[in-house]
């Protein structure tokens, strides 16, 4: 899966040219004051997750939603509602996620989709299937075949580290997989597409290559439990949830679009923001800028010096200033940051009420960022050091999964 | 097969029961049987068949003049808001065995429609003269409502009049009021308690096709209770990492509290309340070195089984 990625200069470029949004999957770029996310979901026709919704899932699931509900970070959603009434009859589900492997360097922006899809795997109980789309870097990006397998197998061991259960998941790479059952599915959903639709959902114009234009139905199938025959065999109406970041819409819109045509179930969808680069929201997190973001391999003394340094802060220019006028919250990054890592609603309201009036200090927030930021980074370490390459050869083979549902 | 007109009329006089019988063309809807015996004085009926989410079927018999509502009547017979359907084509014709159009309290003396229940409009009992069809929409027949009655009790079935325009509200202090009306012996379902007192099945029946499967259904239950509680015995794996987090935890706590009141002046509230803290904040950290463990644990396991396959095939 692609993560949007475009240097922050060509992005800066974009938003002179046109006052308009783009968001696809190559490429996010946000007219003046940001992403607009209403808009964004008026054009694609997505539903917005409102509290009710949030509320069900802590019924069913029986215990606290997550905090990424809790504050909207995963804010949109398609056929989510029809998922729960099946779900609460006892028909199960599973999940469907993925990642482009296009460098080691991951950042907290990329873990978060796969934080969340973990708690979901853990709350309902279900099997999920992690795509490594290394056949899709390869294609746009200047890589060998052989790198693209190296870094999918990489970024395995970032995503095992997230803690997902191996009883449950099946992690593959494109590369790896692809054959069989699921390139049955894929020449069905290809052949449902026209160049036009293509051309009109994508972007593809008629000077790019025809791997880019023929990659879409991998993204599409695994959506289709028969592209699994040795998980989920016999299984054929089984749905699928797919948590993914906004910008994967179009690929989960053409397989909607596609899936009753050839006899399958539509997947649901839930959907999240993007995550803002430390030096504000109008610029895009980006693996080339080191200081746009924390990474998972940042040290201790590196989450500080970054947030400290980089991070785009709404406070006053002076501490007087401060106190009198209070903090702008809307465009502070640092409580941005905490409104999805800050698990404590009570503190995060606190600090929201004290920072925004003034009494608290930008450097205080910062503080309380670095060290939930360092927690977690830290955490995520310690289990990436336990993964060997035996623990991803065990994740990504083609094996039963039993216990799957228990 | 199902009754004729003619051998339901044909009992209803040897049940004694006075009734009036009028002719008319084919109807298929209240308001065109109306042409034909509307001005005789009598009040009108409206038949509706109604299905729950568990299959079970209603007759609900009401004056033509009666508002139904079914969301209510749904939460009334205790079936939530929704749980009731107008049901189709298919049931009239299986189970009450009568056309389209003509859905009858009378359809009750169908072996096939035991297990359906009847709900009567209260209204019937203040008209002196009700109109239902016969098994057959070319055909009226008038009667009282205490001579359906008499014709209800000679097959089995308790008349059950409702109020069928009451709103009352259903919710934990007041339980549904028409709870009872709810059929028990349903074909499909096994685990279903008889606790409904209106409905009786008639003993005389032959082919009786629902008591049979209730009768069956009874050693069903006995059965599976025995084989869940030889189940029990038997150990399970148990791979959860929360489980075994809060285990963990299990063991600690009470150990930790005890050995510190006994050494610390602090309150037990306190300390509980300390010891809770500590468990949120170390839940995460601990589910995932437990995740790790359980992972690489079924990876050594998976690359044995791998190996053993490899050298000594399937029998290992």
């Amino acid at each position: 899966m692609a993560a949007a990625e475009q240097g922050v200069d060509a992005a800066r470029k974009e938003e002179e040219e046109e006052e308009e949004q783009v968001v696809n999957p190559w490429e996010v770029s946000a007219g003046k004051g940001g992403i607009d996310y209403d808009k964004l979901v008026d054009q694609f026709g997505c539903q917005r997750i409102d509290d009710a919704l949030v509320g069900r899932i802590a019924r069913l699931t029986g215990r606290p939603p997550h905090c990424f509900l809790r504050r909207g970070l995963f804010f949109a959603h398609r056929d989510l509602n029809e998922l729960l009434d099946l779900y609460e009859k006892g028909e199960k589900f599973y999940l469907y996620t993925g990642r482009g492997p296009s460098s080691e360097a991951l950042h907290l922006g990329h873990l978060i989709p796969f934080m969340f899809t973990k708690y979901l795997q853990e709350a309902f109980k279900v099997p999920l299937v992690i795509q490594l789309t290394d056949d899709e870097k390869f294609l746009w990006k200047n890589l060998t075949i052989q790198e693209s397998k190296r870094l999918a197998r990489e970024n395995a061991k970032d995503i095992i580290a997230c803690g997902f259960d191996i009883e449950r998941t099946f992690i593959f790479s494109d590369f790896s997989f692809v054959g069989g059952a699921f390139y049955e599915n894929m020449m069905q959903v290809a052949r449902c597409v026209t160049m036009n639709k293509a051309i009109g959902i994508f972007g593809f114009n008629l000077e790019d290559h025809i791997g880019k234009v023929s990659f879409p139905p991998v993204q599409a199938v695994p959506s289709f439990p028969s592209s699994f025959p040795h998980l989920f065999a016999g299984k054929d109406q089984l749905r699928c949830l797919i948590p993914c970041a906004v910008d994967q819409d179009p690929y989960f819109r053409m397989t909607r679009d596609v899936a009753p045509r050839i006899g399958y179930q539509k997947p649901s969808l839930i959907e999240s923001r993007f995550f803002p680069a430390l030096q504000g929201e109008n610029t895009k997190m980006s693996a080339s800028d080191a200081n746009s973001a924390i990474y998972v391999t940042d040290s201790a003394k590196e989450i500080k010096t970054k947030v400290n340094k980089y991070a785009f802060s709404g406070g006053q220019d002076s501490i007087e200033l401060h106190r009198k006028l209070g903090a702008n919250l809307d465009v502070d990054v640092p409580i941005k940051y905490l409104n999805f890592f800050l698990e404590d609603d009570d503190e995060l309201a606190h600090i929201k009420k004290e920072y925004k009036e003034g009494r608290m200090l930008t450097g205080e927030v910062k503080q309380r960022l670095i060290a939930v930021l360092s927690e977690i980074v830290a955490r995520h370490q310690r289990a990436r050091s336990q993964v060997t390459e035996e623990m991803v050869d065990a994740f990504m083979a083609v094996r039963p999964l039993p216990n799957m549902f228990g | 097969m199902g009754y004729t007109k003619d051998q339901l009329l044909a009992r209803l006089q040897e049940l004694k029961i006075d009734f009036t019988c009028y002719d008319h063309p084919v109807v298929l809807t209240v308001e065109e049987q109306a042409k034909h015996v509307g001005d005789l004085g009598g009040a009108l009926s409206k038949n509706l068949l109604l299905k729950d989410k568990k299959h079970r079927l209603y007759v609900i018999s009401a004056l033509a003049g009666t508002k139904v509502d079914m969301k209510i009547l749904s939460q009334r017979l205790g079936l939530g808001k929704g749980g009731l359907r107008m049901a189709p084509e298919e049931n009239l014709l299986e189970v009450l065995q009568v056309p389209l159009g003509c859905v009858t309290p009378f359809a009750l003396i169908n072996e096939s429609a035991s297990a359906v229940s009847l709900l009567l409009d209260q209204g019937f009992k203040s008209k002196q003269i009700c109109y239902f069809h016969p098994l057959t929409n070319d055909v009226t027949i008038a009667l009282s409502s205490s001579n359906l009655d008499k014709f209800l009790i000679s097959i089995g079935k308790q008349p059950a009049y409702v109020d069928l325009e009451a709103a009352p509200a259903v919710g934990k202090d007041n339980p549904p009021d028409l709870a009872h009306l709810v059929p028990s012996g349903v074909p499909n379902s096994s685990e279903q308690p008889v606790e409904n007192t209106a409905l009786t099945i008639v003993p005389h029946h032959q082919n009786n096709v629902p008591k049979e499967t209730e009768v069956k259904a009874k050693p069903k239950v006995q059965s599976k209770g025995a084989e869940t509680s030889s189940k029990a015995d038997k150990p399970t794996t148990n791979t959860s990492v929360d489980k075994f987090v809060n285990d963990v935890f299990d063991i600690i706590s009470p150990l930790f509290l005890s050995e510190t009141l006994k050494k610390l002046d602090i309150k037990k509230e306190e300390l509980s309340s300390i010891l809770d803290d500590v468990r949120g904040r170390a839940d995460p950290d601990l589910k995932s070195i437990a995740m790790t463990l359980k992972n690489a644990s079924y990876t050594n396991g998976f690359h044995a089984g791998f190996k053993t396959m490899l050298h000594r095939g399937l029998d290992g």
